[in-house]
């Protein structure tokens, strides 16, 4: 293994439980058919394995972690093999109490989640009565001494208030402000139509945000992450495929990414069944996008080859059917008509109504 | 400006780790880390807050045989680019 494929952060998705229903969740569309979680001592070893593979950064998260009873012990042991630990969180549900004793067992960052500036706009994405509560789990995150992420999705209903997003930000004293773009995979590309932000939308928030990021330079980090949909080149999705990232699911397959196992035609290995150093480094569905094999044209002969490793595969495969095609969001790719038709349908308003999060299946028995 | 009376420390959300891997020092934050070179592994593993710029330029100068002066603008330049990125602090 050259290093070059060194994994840096394991995501730990611990569970796909959450009470929230947010329209935009990374889980996957099937979710609830992966209700098998690993157990404790499952998830010690895969800490100790993935350290031991070169992993410096751990992600806790879901789902919702918090509804993991052993996030406790999960904590100790990370902060035990010296991993900089980070709990990604609703910040639902969480009593003080338990906030402290994460404090004390070492946890290092917490980032937790708003969908809004706005109580009923936030809970009306994530469909759930929270906003107030978590307003006040970040205020407890900033009183034990924790450093704060703050995160917002943006879409198209709370773009334009993203000056009032990062005054928020500021009142609660956060040390990071993550301004993440929804991105169209899964839930997300389901409720698209009700989400994706005109052009004139985004610049607008762009520039505040940058504005935001020279003016607080030094004190608030301040992210802002386009939407693909609005890039003429795609980015390095997860620094490229089996690169930098290993995800590691609640039931226990081992993944280049959050949606990897959606992708047809692929074999992912479950921890439970192989060493996660032999999984990283011979599993075949981690080495199916590594490289420039599968590349079709024009990615193969195209200098950012080794830039953006041919975009987002989830994204290619959810727009065209195919897994190994270029990411529509190129505009060299042959597919590039899908996003601008998507764009062309952004500018022009209509009513949508928006699917939230669920478990039960559709009645075709496909999700 | 980071004026040479200044006592850095880390800021809490960074941590500094030595990774096996690398034989290197890494400075750890939310998502992300930096591979840090000898010199910056020394500098950062005296901003605790105690230690004055001035007496960190003195420490690093002792350690690699250099005149304060010639190490100075390289540590004021470094820890001023590491505070920038809020990953270090200036004790009040």
């Amino acid at each position: 293994m050259t290093e070059a494929l060194r994994p840096y952060t394991l995501i730990a998705e611990l569970t796909y439980r959450c009470p929230l229903r947010c329209v935009y969740c990374s889980n996957p569309l099937d979710y609830a058919r992966h209700d098998a979680e690993l157990e404790t001592a499952d998830w010690l070893r895969v800490f100790r394995e993935a350290e031991d593979l070169g992993v410096v950064q751990l992600n806790l998260t879901g789902g919702e972690p918090l509804v993991r009873d052993d996030l406790e012990t999960l904590i100790t042991a990370a902060r035990e093999l010296d991993l900089y630990t980070n709990l990604i969180t609703s910040g639902i549900p969480l009593r003080r109490e338990r906030l402290e004793r994460f404090r004390a067992l070492g946890l290092d960052n917490v980032q937790v989640s708003v969908q809004d500036v706005r109580a009923a706009e936030s809970d009306r994405i994530a469909g759930h009565r929270a906003f107030e509560r978590k307003l006040e789990v970040a205020r407890w995150v900033k009183e034990l001494g924790f450093p704060l992420t703050l995160n917002v999705v943006l879409h198209r209903e709370n773009l334009d208030r993203v000056a009032d997003v990062i005054a928020l930000a500021e009142r609660l004293g956060a040390d990071r402000l993550e301004l993440a773009n929804t991105q169209y995979l899964g839930w997300a590309l389901l409720n698209r139509a009700a989400l994706l932000p005109t052009r004139e939308q985004l610049d607008g928030a762009r520039a505040i945000a940058a504005d935001a990021r020279q003016r607080l330079r030094g004190r608030m980090e301040v992210l802002f992450v386009v939407p693909d949909y609005y890039r003429d080149v795609p980015p390095a999705c997860m620094d490229g495929w089996g690169r930098r990232f290993l995800l590691v699911s609640p039931d226990g397959l081992a993944l280049p990414c959050h949606a990897a196992h959606t992708l047809p035609g692929l074999r992912f290995d479950n921890v439970k069944d192989r060493p996660l150093a032999e999984i990283w480094e011979q599993g075949a569905g981690f080495n199916a996008f590594r490289g420039e094999a599968w590349m079709p044209e024009p990615c193969r002969s195209c200098d950012r080859r080794t830039v953006d490793f041919g975009g987002c595969r989830c994204q290619a495969f959810q727009l065209t059917g195919r897994a190994d095609a270029t990411d529509p969001v190129c505009t060299l790719s042959p597919d590039h008509g899908l996003i601008d038709g998507a764009r062309a349908a952004a500018a022009t308003p209509s009513q949508t109504s928006v699917h939230y999060r669920m478990a039960r299946p559709s009645a075709s028995g496909q999700p | 400006m980071l004026s040479t009376s200044a006592r850095p420390r880390l800021a809490g959300k960074a941590r500094l780790r030595f990774d096996r891997k690398s034989t290197r020092y890494m400075l750890l934050y939310p998502e992300k880390g930096l591979v840090l070179n000898p010199t910056g592994a020394d500098i950062l593993k005296l901003c605790t807050g105690e230690h004055t710029v001035a007496a960190i330029v003195e420490q690093l100068a002792a350690k690699y045989s250099k005149a304060a002066a010639e190490v100075e603008p390289e540590v004021v330049a470094f820890l001023q680019t590491m505070a920038d990125r809020g990953l270090v602090q200036d004790v009040p």
